[in-house]
């Protein structure tokens, strides 16, 4: 009984959350809040100020250099802890080489 | 692997996929692609010599002590690109408010900071694949299973 309860519960939930998505804008329209100033100003400004006609590029590597450097250590943090994972055996040989 | 077809063909494409890696770090700033798509090319055709010629050369190629340098060597000319721009404007990682020289748009030589920081990206994603791969086979191997001679 109580399951049952409990499986009622959740498909009122989940008619909720559905409903939600019916109510959000859709992605194709022109007035998404996806296209909004921030969009117009790379397209806008974007070849005078960094002087890269790859939008992608200087979004990447000017705009959000941060994020970028962020992805990068990323990258470091991960070898790093596969190394110190695996590399403690096979040290001994190395030095012998 | 002993497969003489394989060694000569992979001795021939290496260095065209290398070069196309190279380019593709190199036009970042103009056409699609950047430090990550082609480091990963430049990773993927050393991979693919550690899988025809085997471990022990490939390591003579591409050593734990190279890897180590390239990996922390992306980084560090990431960072001092952006100190660059903290030095001149106080402003960390701009490229404009740097002085950075702009050039003319659509030309190879533009962009001021941003074809600097694809090179660094490149070297890092590249090493980062190959290194991986190294350590990940590297633990597999013992004497009892040679793998990947």
């Amino acid at each position: 009984m109580k399951k049952h309860l409990l499986n009622v519960l959740f498909l009122i939930l989940f008619g909720i959350l559905v409903y939600s998505i019916i109510e959000m804008p859709t992605m194709q329209t022109v007035d998404a809040p996806s296209y909004n100033e921030v969009t117009e100003y790379y397209i806008e400004n974007a070849v005078n100020e960094t002087g890269s006609v790859n939008f992608i590029s200087a979004i990447l590597a000017d705009y959000r250099g941060f994020d970028t450097l962020g992805e990068t250590i990323v990258l470091f943090t991960s070898v790093i802890a596969v190394a110190s994972v695996l590399r403690t055996v096979k040290k001994k040989e190395e030095e012998e080489a | 692997m002993e497969d003489r077809i394989v060694k000569s063909i992979t001795r021939m494409v290496i260095p065209f996929i290398q070069l196309y890696g190279v380019f593709i770090i190199l036009h970042g700033h103009i056409t699609p692609g950047g430090g990550f798509s082609g480091g990963t090319l430049i990773g993927t055709s050393l991979i693919l010599y550690t899988l025809v010629f085997g471990l022990p050369t490939a390591k003579k190629k591409f050593s734990h002590r190279m890897s180590q340098i390239a990996e922390s060597g992306g980084i560090i000319v990431y960072v001092g690109i952006g100190l660059v721009g903290l030095f001149i404007s106080g402003q960390f990682l701009t490229n404009i408010n740097a002085g950075f020289p702009l050039g003319e748009p659509g030309e190879l030589l533009s962009g001021g900071m941003i074809p600097l920081l694809m090179i660094a990206i490149g070297i890092k994603v590249a090493s980062t694949m190959v290194s991986l791969f190294h350590l990940l086979i590297e633990g597999d191997l013992d004497e009892d299973h040679p793998g990947i001679r």
